[in-house]
């Protein structure tokens, strides 16, 4: 039988008590603050704690690991929350990326090691994949130079998320003198402080908080091969290295099929939080139509702005009937790669299109004052360009989708 | 799953492997569709031993009432049935405008002795149903209706002309909108009548569409009798029936974007737009044209998404009565099948230009066709206009203009 697409109780009181604490602790105003203050951070630590004490941050973890298990969905409504008021916080990086990256591709003692503190709020990730102007997972140029029992990073990132709060990064890197082979890929765990890593931050237009980070040289031990610790046996010197111990634990699926189900996990987590943000765009727009008066009547009386708000409703039901089945989709231990792919490239590729749709839509239709930088709708228009491009806009997914689809 | 429930779907299982004849698990060619009636006609003979087997247990109509004929059962067994029937890709034992419309408002607004009437009929396919609603004068302000219903005595009697009556020229009975009191505001003066087709003074006339077929009438009352007891509901409160089952119209209407198997696991099955993109215009991997493959897989992840959001819906109202968001699904249902078919025409290029005659496969024939007829699917049961403005005024709850201009007078 397919998966439910309602909430359970468990599930709605969990989106209720995300609802409110958005509201209250962390509301948009914060989000204006932290920009108009230049915040070296670009988010609140005092927040980020209460976040912790929450639990949001072991929401997907496993109970083994210190989390508590409330699966994908569950974390999916609190980033649709979150959504709602654009919290910056590092849920995003350090959670959906990092977290994840751990879990598919750590080994036991990294996961171990690591998952916990995430949990506990002790540790910040960033994940640095991107290396152009726009997402290409399928090209990474990032070298891993097999060195000393280690490896030396080359290369350069940009767009990394978080990358400039971040203790540890998570850097993609292809394996040097390997060939262009998906098995070739490695995720490096490096220090922020390693020698050779510089990293600058870059100040985006919705305020999310970015970073380039050029590799020069930079030393990383056996041990910090997300999953090659477990493969401790193995001979790791020179260009010893078998393709296939730099995936883990796990040598059913290559390292590029773990990235992609980290990846594919952060972009459905990604749409969760664009549809919320989508919500409160529209919930807005609908308010201001009912309140805003011309010509003697409120300007939501008129057809012409009636068709194009039930249009934003269809395609607003639409996304978040996808998101919903997405999250289901990763709770569900059935699930192969395959079906996940094709969810989270649906998903990423409607929402960021209805994000867009809503976003230009609130501005046009609250006219002048939307364009003013006192009023917040110009927000969601900013994030809206920004969330599109992370992890692959529409076009890269649709593509994606329709080789998933064999057309 | 309870024990109860698995019991129910290991002996349907059993059931439909001994009574579902095996030509009716092949895909239906629209020749065999089962529109049953008094002159119903079987076009392959195991549809008329299927919808037979079918109609006996009630399962033609499996949530309607045993008293009434039907399955009697709850909303879990009936999920569980459409899931079997669906396993072994069986066909529909019965198409008929008294299951999706009829019916539901009969249940509803009837009294015990019409559903006793009506509602086994139409679970044994006995008697075909036409709606009499649109108007010449009255199509989108269906409200304005003017075929008259006049009381004598015991009966009506009963004057004027509908429009875009699907199938009229082949119905037993029509559920009808009438003006039963020409001085109360237009909503107040509709009733909803029951009536027989043979009746005297009944005529319809087929209507060629741009498609080339001609699924609609013209259909003229011309003093025709109807007896006093076959108005549903309460006189003069006709618009609330008809407001009711124009919803369960468009329940029905938006499985149009169902259409293709677009929904998740439709994979490279046969008949996607994309597999018969991929026939005309695709090299071994993918797409040769990179504009129409990501415009199908848009209208792909759209159909996806539409069929999450029927089932999500349907999961919502827990197999409860329509409401408003029918109208949204009415509406994308529709402009999603307008664009199945305008991609489905781009892709077969000039193939699917042909109208008749050599030179065309027959698939390919029906392709200009089918597209012609969706051009209809937008119009009826409610333009888009229409749904438009039932999502804006009763799911956002946006302002009404005439009334508030009204209030201004």
């Amino acid at each position: 039988m397919a998966d439910s697409l309602l909430l359970n109780e468990e599930q709605q009181l969990l989106r209720e008590s995300a609802r409110g604490f958005c509201r209250e602790q962390a509301p948009l105003s914060l989000h204006r603050r932290l920009r108009d203050s230049r915040d070296a951070d670009g988010f609140d630590r005092d927040l980020w704690r209460r976040m912790v004490e929450l639990g949001w941050t072991g929401m997907a973890v496993p109970e083994a690991y210190g989390g508590y298990g409330f699966g994908h969905t569950g974390l999916g409504l609190v980033l649709e929350e979150t959504g709602r008021t654009l919290v910056d916080s590092p849920l995003i990086a350090t959670v959906l990326l990092g977290a994840n990256a751990i879990l598919e591709s750590g080994s036991e003692a990294q996961k171990a090691e690591l998952l916990p503190r995430i949990v506990a709020g002790e540790l910040l990730l960033a994940f640095a994949l991107d290396e152009r102007f726009a997402h290409d997972p399928g090209r990474i140029e990032t070298v891993a130079v097999p060195q000393n029992g280690g490896f030396a990073l080359n290369g350069g990132k940009t767009f990394v998320l978080d990358g400039h709060v971040a203790d540890r990064i998570i850097v993609v890197a292809r394996v040097d003198g390997g060939s262009e082979s998906p098995a070739n890929i490695g995720l490096f765990l490096v220090d922020a402080a390693a020698p050779g890593l510089e990293v600058t931050r870059t100040i985006m237009v919705d305020g999310r908080n970015c970073a380039n980070i050029a590799l020069n040289d930079v030393a990383v031990s056996a041990e910090n091969l997300l999953g090659g610790a477990e493969s401790a046996s193995l001979p790791l010197r020179g260009s010893q290295i078998r393709k296939a111990d730099l995936v883990g634990a796990d040598s059913t699926r290559t390292a590029k099929e773990k990235l992609d189900r980290v990846l594919d996990i952060a972009r459905i987590g990604l749409a969760a939080e664009m549809l919320g943000s989508i919500e409160e765009v529209f919930e807005r727009t609908l308010d201001y139509l009912r309140q805003r008066e011309q010509f003697g009547v409120p300007i939501g009386a008129f057809q012409a702005l009636q068709h194009r708000a039930a249009e934003m409703y269809n395609e607003i039901e639409l996304g978040r009937s996808l998101v919903r089945a997405a999250l289901a989709a990763l709770d569900d231990p059935a699930s192969n790669n395959d079906r996940i792919a094709r969810f989270a490239s649906a998903a990423k590729a409607k929402l960021s299109e209805v994000f867009f749709l809503v976003g230009n839509e609130g501005i046009q239709m609250h006219g002048g004052i939307g364009m003013t930088d006192e009023f917040d709708i110009g927000f969601f228009l900013k994030r809206a360009r920004v969330a599109q491009q992370f992890l692959g806009d529409a076009g890269f997914h649709r593509d994606r989708y329709a080789a998933l689809h064999s057309f | 799953m309870s024990g109860e429930l698995e019991r129910f779907r290991q002996e349907t299982r059993g059931w439909l492997e001994e009574n579902c004849p095996a030509s009716m698990r092949t895909p239906m060619p629209p020749e065999e569709v089962v529109w049953g009636g008094r002159n119903a006609e079987y076009a392959n003979p195991d549809s008329k031993l299927w919808l037979e087997r079918m109609a006996a247990k009630g399962w033609t109509c499996p949530q309607w009432p045993a008293e009434y004929g039907g399955g009697g059962l709850s909303s879990a067994q009936a999920e569980i049935l459409a899931e079997e029937l669906s396993r072994i890709h069986a066909r529909p034992a019965l198409t008929s405008f008294g299951i999706s419309m009829l019916g539901p408002v009969l249940l509803e607004f009837g009294t015990h002795e019409q559903r006793l009437e009506h509602l086994p009929q139409i679970v044994r396919g006995e008697i075909r149903w036409c709606q009499g609603y649109s108007e010449p004068g009255s199509g989108s302000d269906l409200a304005s209706l003017n075929t008259r219903a006049d009381l004598h005595g015991d009966h009506y009697i009963i004057n004027g002309a509908k429009i875009w009556t699907s199938y009229a020229d082949k119905a037993d009975w029509i559920f009808c909108l009438v003006r039963t009191d020409f001085e109360a505001p237009k909503h107040q003066g509709i009733s909803f009548i029951l009536f027989d087709m043979d009746s005297e003074g009944v005529s319809a006339r087929p209507i060629q569409l741009i498609s080339g077929s001609s699924p609609f009438c013209e259909t003229f009352f011309d003093d025709v009798k109807a007896p006093a007891g076959n108005i549903v509901g309460r006189l003069n409160d006709g618009w609330t029936i008809a407001k009711r089952l124009l919803q369960h119209e468009r329940t029905m209407i938006s499985g149009f974007g169902l259409a293709g198997g677009q929904a998740e696991g439709g994979g490279a099955s046969e008949g996607t737009v994309e597999s018969i993109a991929m026939r005309y215009r695709g090299d071994a991997e993918k797409l040769s044209d990179p504009v129409l493959r990501d415009r199908i897989a848009q209208f792909k992840i759209d159909s996806e998404a539409f069929a999450l959001t029927s089932r999500r819906s349907a999961e919502e109202s827990g197999g409860g009565e329509p409401n408003h968001i029918s109208s949204m699904l009415k509406y994308y249902g529709c402009e999603l099948n307008k664009r199945r078919c305008e991609l489905l025409l781009e892709a077969a290029g000039n193939r699917a230009l042909g109208w008749e005659g050599e030179g065309f496969d027959e698939d390919e024939l029906s392709l200009a066709r089918e597209w012609l007829r969706s051009k209809a699917n937008s119009i009826e049961g409610g333009t888009a206009e229409i749904q438009l403005n039932v999502i804006a005024r009763r799911v956002l709850d946006l302002p009404d203009l005439t009334g508030i201009l009204r209030g201004k007078r």
